[in-house]
């Protein structure tokens, strides 16, 4: 394996976040090791995606700080993050319906144009130079996604395991150091959750890229990820191996219910 | 042909890349950029990739086997074997690994080029049924990384070896090329056969050549020649079309992104000399069809007045024939508005000769290519012949036949109505199968095509079926199953058909949905379905398909020799007919023998007076694991048509 998990890359101490009376997040703590796949998974509203929210700078936690890549920090914009290396995609598609896949993910580009708006506009010197540079890394994610034949579709014409595909294309246009899935593969069929389970190892093992991510299927959650983390009800219950999280009495109770 | 000419592929290998060293030979779309190659740079890969094969212990006589999509460096690998005296053995890229386990070793092969990690995982697992295979090399790195067999090593690593190997014995590669004879073996080629294994057929140089300098001749191809290469490699057809007849005219091959990108492709590309089984062109039509149902209603108007126009005349004009002025005005405005812009947008705007072979194609599919102008035309060959027996000649293109037979072909029929041909490009023989070389060749040195027909007053020769096929029904009535299977496929809303009637007393059949064109008419209709199973079992479409029936049993009845055999009953099959559940050859012909006796149930049931009948069928699914569909199915009784009140009628 090339893939060596090292040192925290990402570590979330202590997080709480409430909206009104209304607790998302209680005390949870949890790190992210350098080019591990890490699995976050609970029951609905349990926290999963407020927390993801909180590590890309969405939602400003009340307490508690978020440390990437040595940087300790409590508020910090999604912009920023992002200029930091993290990307994600999201549970609900967010991508621009009405432009082709190519333009989309020439937008997960954004971040690294240098050239103002006015050289862009002309398409003129280093504008031009630059542009062609962006679409070469981006062809590469085409050839990678497999998603050549669909180059110049408009996003909203298509099925919606590729418009997840498209997404993960988008988030890795902007070369992240981490990158947050928010269930990748719900709502798929057997076959595209293999592609997209597929496309996940192959990120995590030819770009090494950290993987954080959420998601309900069980075997999928096992297969891929190196440790689990399980919320509920906004807290912590377990951490660790997929095997060892399988069989934690509280994780159990906690997704099958428990008597009172 | 002049004298002196080269008759062995590397040797014209290496006069194109004299002659013409800078004109661009092969191109592939990589990373979105067509990447292209001229004829010079060709026969330094060739030449590295040889000396790399040379450097590995490949001999002259040894079999290298190619399995992939169309590759510019898996043609270069077939120049290489061939430079060093070897065998070309290009395999199916579909196949599965046991299919190709029986390839390698009946053609003994010890050396494998494999374009990705799909089909280099499925040579590993034939490795076990043939350990002989000590070598293979792969083009596209991705994925593989991580192997360890000592089997493997990427083309990349061939070519450096290759290349050192060539400096240290720099006159190497034009020394090997020298020893080789035109009457050397090139390639060998694996017939799909619908009838047990498959054979190897041998082609030597000489075949090959002759027969695209024929086809050359004949078309007047020239180095401007623009060709998409996207059929399968291993199938003779693209060795004469993107192998002999390229490095023969010296035109461009263009190798598509990926297999499904080729309609996008096709529209860069361009392409002047353009070749499509019947399936193909049916698929796009089907698209065409779907498309147009979609469009606004004064778009559809449009479509359907231009479209009775082009039925009309176009085909006369394509021909040359006396067509009013009138007429004619109309046609340039429908060129102007539909056919043009239809010719665009399949990618055929510059096509000068369009062939299609491989299996009989429906007449009014035919029909509708050339009414918008492409001049398509049908060509009539096997592997055995490299695909050179008939073609229809421009301006006189007789579409219920194949045309006369080409310069420099003898034909005969048989008195039992089989079609017998002597060619300059007939194979040697079936590679280590002297019984089935001497069944299909006799001493005249005839090929027995097992194809019954006629040539016509014109010289024509006319296909009825496969001599085995041609049957008569219990009362006599001819019935030939492929042509009231043609004509119910002609039908976007059907995919397949198989017919059964020999020595019956009445033709029933099976039928195949269409799912994109039966969904697409589905989702119109607001009828909800939740896959191929469920949409085939509505009684809706049930009725969709009867109506398709009822329109080929109103043609057949205005036939008087084929008026009996209308299909009385029929009923939808629950799966698609599939090449992995071996019903499909792979260039998907249908097995009919086989699909009589998977589905015997069925069949007993249609011939029976019962409604309806349960079938239970093992399917095997692309990942390779097995499954079981089970259903009830209707069975339909088809309106049939007395043939003389048709007639009346009419």
């Amino acid at each position: 394996m090339s893939r060596n998990v090292g040192a925290p890359i990402l570590e979330v101490e202590g997080i709480s976040l409430s909206f009104g009376g209304v607790v998302a997040l209680q005390g949870v703590s949890f790190d992210v090791r350098e080019h591990e796949i890490r699995a976050i998974i609970g029951p609905n509203g349990a926290g999963k995606s407020s927390l993801l929210n909180v590590i890309n700078g969405f939602y400003h936690p009340q307490q508690g700080s978020v440390t990437f890549k040595g940087r300790r920090r409590r508020d910090v914009d999604p912009h920023e993050a992002a200029q930091a290396g993290i990307a994600r995609t999201f549970q609900n598609i967010a991508l621009f319906r009405g432009m082709t896949v190519l333009d989309n993910l020439m937008t997960g580009r954004i971040l690294k144009m240098k050239a103002g708006f006015l050289q862009q506009a002309l398409y003129w010197g280093p504008a031009r130079r630059e542009e062609l540079e962006h679409r070469a890394k981006i062809e590469e994610i085409i050839d990678f996604l497999e998603i050549q034949h669909i180059r110049r579709t408009p996003v909203g014409r298509l099925p919606y395991g590729l418009q997840k595909r498209v997404e993960l294309g988008r988030a890795l246009a902007a070369e992240p150091a981490l990158l947050l899935l928010d269930e990748p593969m719900a709502g798929m069929n057997l076959e595209e959750k293999q592609d997209m389970c597929r496309f996940v190892l192959d990120v995590n093992d030819q770009f090494g890229t950290t993987i954080v991510l959420i998601e309900h299927d069980m075997s999928v959650v096992m297969d891929l990820s190196d440790r689990v983390a399980v919320l509920d009800y906004g807290r912590k219950i377990a951490d660790g191996a997929p095997d060892e999280v399988r069989r934690d009495r509280a994780v159990i109770d906690a997704y099958l219910g428990v008597a009172h | 042909m002049q004298p002196g000419s080269p008759e062995t592929f590397p040797r014209l290998l290496l006069e194109r890349a004299a002659l013409t060293p800078d004109k661009t030979a092969i191109r592939e779309k990589d990373l979105g950029i067509w990447q292209s190659w001229t004829w010079a740079q060709v026969a330094e890969e060739a030449r590295a990739l040889a000396c790399g094969l040379a450097a590995q212990g490949f001999k002259r006589g040894d079999r290298l086997a190619i399995v992939g999509d169309n590759r510019p460096r898996l043609y270069w690998s077939m120049m290489a074997a061939q430079a060093l005296g070897g065998i070309s053995v290009p395999l199916y890229q579909d196949a599965v690994a046991g299919e190709m386990a029986f390839v390698l070793a009946d053609a003994e092969i010890e050396y494998a080029v494999a374009e990705d990690q799909e089909q280099v995982d499925k040579l590993l697992e034939a490795l076990a049924q043939w350990p002989r295979l000590k070598r293979i090399y792969f083009d596209d790195p991705r994925g593989l990384r991580h192997y360890s067999q000592g089997e493997l090593m990427s083309l990349s690593e061939l070519e450096a070896l290759g290349r050192e190997f060539s400096a240290s014995h720099p006159r190497f590669f034009e020394e090997a090329i020298e020893k080789g004879r035109p009457d050397d073996d090139a390639t060998i080629l694996y017939t799909s056969g619908t009838t047990g294994n498959a054979k190897g057929v041998v082609l030597t140089h000489r075949a090959m050549i002759a027969t695209g300098r024929a086809y050359a001749d004949f078309e007047k191809l020239g180095a401007d020649e623009e060709m998409l290469a996207y059929l399968p490699m291993a199938w003779v057809g693209q060795n004469l079309f993107s192998y002999s007849q390229w490095m023969v005219a010296g035109f461009c091959v263009s190798c598509p992104e990926s297999a499904e990108t080729v309609t996008t492709d096709l529209r860069e590309i361009g392409p002047t000399y353009y070749f499509a089984p019947p399936r193909v062109l049916e698929a796009l039509l089907t698209e065409v069809t779907i498309r147009m149902e979609d469009a606004s209603r004064p778009k559809r108007a449009l479509y359907r007045r231009f479209m009775d126009i082009a039925r009309r005349v176009g085909g006369k004009i394509l021909d040359g024939d006396r067509v009013g002025l009138a007429d004619r005005l109309l046609y340039a405005l429908g060129d102007f508005f539909v056919y043009g812009p239809l010719r665009n947008a399949l990618g055929m705007s510059r096509v000068r000769v369009a062939y299609t072979a491989g299996e009989a194609i429906g007449p009014d599919l035919f029909a509708f290519y050339r009414s918008i102008g492409i001049n398509l035309k049908q060509l009539y060959g096997q592997t055995e012949t490299t695909v050179y027996v008939c073609v229809q000649p421009d301006g006189r293109v007789k579409p219920d036949t194949v045309g006369p037979p080409l310069p420099g072909v003898e034909l005969r029929v048989a008195d039992s109505g089989e079609i017998l041909v002597r060619t300059p490009g007939l194979f040697r023989e079936y590679h280590r199968n002297p019984a089935a070389t001497a069944e299909a060749k006799d001493e005249e040195g005839f090929f027995h095509t097992g194809d019954a027909g006629y040539l016509d007053a014109d010289g024509h020769l006319r296909i009825i079926d496969r001599a085995a096929d041609v049957g008569q029904l219990a009362d006599g009535t001819l019935f030939a199953s492929k042509y009231l299977e043609n004509k119910l496929k002609f039908f976007p809303y059907i995919k397949e058909a198989v017919c059964f009637g020999r020595g019956r007393d009445k033709v029933c059949a099976l039928v195949n949905i269409d799912m994109a064109a039966i969904g697409n008419w589905a989702e119109r209709h607001s009828l909800p379905y939740s896959g191929y199973a469920d949409l085939a079992g509505k009684a809706e479409v049930r009725e969709l398909v009867g109506e398709c029936v009822e329109k080929v049993n109103r043609d057949l009845a205005a036939d008087a020799t084929l008026g009996n055999s209308q299909i009385r009953r029929f009923l939808i099959l629950p799966k698609e007919l599939d090449a992995d559940d071996s019903e499909l050859t792979r260039t998907r012909k249908v097995r009919r023998r086989f699909i009589g006796e998977k589905y015997r149930t069925l069949v007993d049931a249609l011939y029976s007076a019962a409604p309806r009948c349960h079938v239970e069928t093992q399917v095997r699914f692309e990942d390779g694991r097995t499954g079981t569909v089970a259903a009830d199915l209707a069975i339909v009784d088809a309106k049939t048509f007395g043939v003389a009140a048709v007639r009346k009628a009419a």
